[in-house]
């Protein structure tokens, strides 16, 4: 019995077999997700029109986009932050509150409810670019225009998609209309998972209603859910935000609605400062980990 | 004192406390809904009802000539739609089936094979959960440019095939296969492949339609790859040209409306049958989605 188990244990701990099983996958990260974030690093601390080298400035980026970008601190950075904070962190109350009414239904409905849900998050952006523009019309042959001066609500169109005032508001709608995607899933699936047994537990033990119930014991035992839906969420946020160019180009009117994201495209795409667009990046990217970290804490084990 | 008993997830039967939950969410379900009726209804309207004032939400005499003149936009132009149709088609079901070979493999190591650099790497893909493709979009283009890849099928294809959720989900799943299997496998013999392919595939195909259908979203509605990437009209996808003929003929042109609005719908139609398919192997598969 000693010989074949010490194999198992000897080709169970093949660094040969892990690497050419983990090899193209780490290959292609490394190429695609992992050297860009590096480069982004490396470019931020430089200055690259695309056709000389980069000349390395050292801090300058991260100091002129502090000090010097107006559009950055007074328009992007406001809105940015009110933007994650409605469709991020909004966005998962409202993605947790729905998956729990519905993980109170029968099996039926609550399939075709999620599906419904979850639908507009499978738009992505582009497809469904051309139906808001659409509906945001801005004569009163406009859908919502027409609309709301029939309920009397408006006098005259709003030329929404010119209007520095509206823009952000559409903006984060449609953000928080198409944010109920797999970290949706992921929290219903994980509702739906609890050890029913819990919960009996905790009435005898005192619990007196389903808020209480919610917060001493599903939410404790859902956490690994809960956190992989807040990343989700976050990161969904910030990559739905290129719908305000798609709305009313970049730069966006007044740069009412413009995001981090478009002031990234901004420099990187129009005006070819690619070492200063990087810099943005790289404070995207910090945004987002900030984002993570906090979540962390909320539902990670303290003991782990 | 009446005693609180604990509420049932996943109630069997329609009970009368369910009536609140259906007053509180149906509202939301409607708000959700209604844009993406209204864009079916959009697609099939007839001229007059496109150009009617006060605007019609819905469609009173649906009609196919929107797709017709989509067809036709097509017709005039130097490129087929059929082209476009093979380039998103082929991209498509490369990137996808190469993500999934790729992810089920590295799952399967990294659960259950043991070598220097497993954790690391695990925890690297953690992180990576949080990558926003959008924000490193230059050093992409730099990357894709040194390679030499630009106007190539490969440049939208080989980015989207490492996709850090779909390895996560897969491995997450794979973590649940009983260890005993693979050693009762490994004392009759096979090979880590043989294991890979008659053990884990089949035991983890919830996990792997997840991570397709996860796959194929972004694939097939991605335009920033043929944007960026390809200059050469005839390699640039469906979803790329839909959204040049949205930009170019909507909003100005009510016709373009109509076009428009058909053109979204063939592109958001295939995720959603996938979708309605597979969506209980989502379901199972998200049980296991946690970050522990």
């Amino acid at each position: 019995m000693f010989l074949p188990k010490a194999k198992v244990g000897a080709r169970s701990h093949s660094n040969r077999a892990g690497y050419l099983f983990t090899g193209p996958y780490a290959i292609l990260f490394i190429i695609f997700i992992l050297a860009p974030v590096v480069t982004a690093i490396g470019l931020s601390f430089t200055n690259f029109n695309t056709i000389q080298t980069p000349k390395v400035v050292g801090f300058l980026n991260y100091i002129n986009l502090i000090t010097a970008d107006d559009v950055f601190m007074k328009y992007v950075l406001p809105n940015t932050v009110k933007y994650a904070l409605i469709v991020g962190l909004g966005g998962y109350a409202l993605a947790f509150l729905l998956a729990w009414a519905l993980s109170n239904l029968t099996k039926g409905p609550r399939t075709v409810f999620a599906l419904i849900l979850y639908s507009p998050s499978m738009t992505t952006g582009v497809a469904m670019a051309v139906l808001w523009k659409i509906m945001f019309t801005g004569d009163q042959t406009g859908y919502i225009n027409s609309w709301l001066m029939d309920i009397g609500a408006i006098d005259e169109p709003i030329i929404w998609l010119s209007s520095s005032q509206y823009l952000l508001p559409i903006v984060i709608i449609i953000g928080l209309w198409s944010s109920m995607g797999i970290g949706f899933l992921s929290i219903l699936a994980g509702l739906l998972n609890v050890d029913e047994s819990l919960y009996e537990a905790a009435a005898i033990d005192g619990v007196k209603n389903r808020f209480q119930e919610m917060i001493y014991v599903t939410i404790p035992s859902m956490k690994p859910q809960m956190l992989f839906a807040a990343v989700m969420q976050i990161v969904g946020a910030f990559q739905n935000g290129t719908i305000s160019t798609m709305l009313a180009g970049n730069p966006t009117p007044g740069y009412g609605a413009q995001l981090i994201v478009n002031h990234i495209e901004d420099y990187g795409f129009i005006r070819y400062e690619m070492g200063y667009a990087a810099a943005v990046s790289v404070v995207l990217l910090l945004i987002v980990q900030a984002f993570s970290v906090f979540f962390n804490r909320l539902f990670g084990n303290a003991d782990e | 004192m009446a005693a609180y008993r604990g509420h049932r997830t996943n109630p069997d039967k329609f009970e009368k406390g369910q009536i609140k939950i259906y007053i509180m969410i149906l509202p939301m379900i409607l708000l959700t809904g209604l844009p993406i009726i209204f864009i079916i209804f959009h697609a099939f309207k007839p001229m007059e009802e496109l150009f009617a004032f006060p605007p019609k939400f819905i469609t009173t005499n649906p009609t196919l000539d929107n797709f017709a003149k989509l067809a036709k936009a097509s017709r005039s132009a130097s490129i087929p739609l059929s082209k476009y149709v093979f380039n998103s088609v082929f991209i498509t079901i490369v990137s996808v089936l190469a993500s999934l070979l790729f992810s089920t493999m590295a799952a399967y190591a990294l659960s259950k094979l043991k070598f220097k650099g497993r954790t690391m790497m695990m925890q690297i893909n953690q992180i990576a959960l949080m990558f926003v493709a959008v924000a490193v979009m230059i050093p992409r283009y730099l990357i894709v440019n040194k390679l030499g890849l630009i106007d190539t099928y490969l440049a939208e294809i080989l980015p989207l095939i490492a996709v850090p959720v779909a390895l996560f989900l897969v491995k997450g799943f794979v973590d649940q296969v009983p260890d005993s299997l693979i050693e009762a496998a490994y004392l009759d013999g096979a090979s880590e492949w043989r294991i890979y392919t008659s053990i884990i595939i089949p035991l983890i195909k919830p996990a792997i339609a997840t991570a397709a259908i996860l796959v194929f979203q972004q694939v097939w509605t991605n335009i920033e790859y043929a944007n960026y990437y390809i200059n050469d009209d005839s390699l640039k996808s469906l979803a790329f040209y839909m959204n040049t003929l949205t930009s170019a003929t909507t909003t100005n042109t009510v016709a373009g409306q109509g076009i428009a609005a058909a053109a979204s719908l063939i592109m958001f139609l295939p995720n959603l049958i996938l979708f309605c398919i597979l969506q209980n192997s989502v379901m199972n598969t998200m049980a296991t989605s946690g970050i522990k």
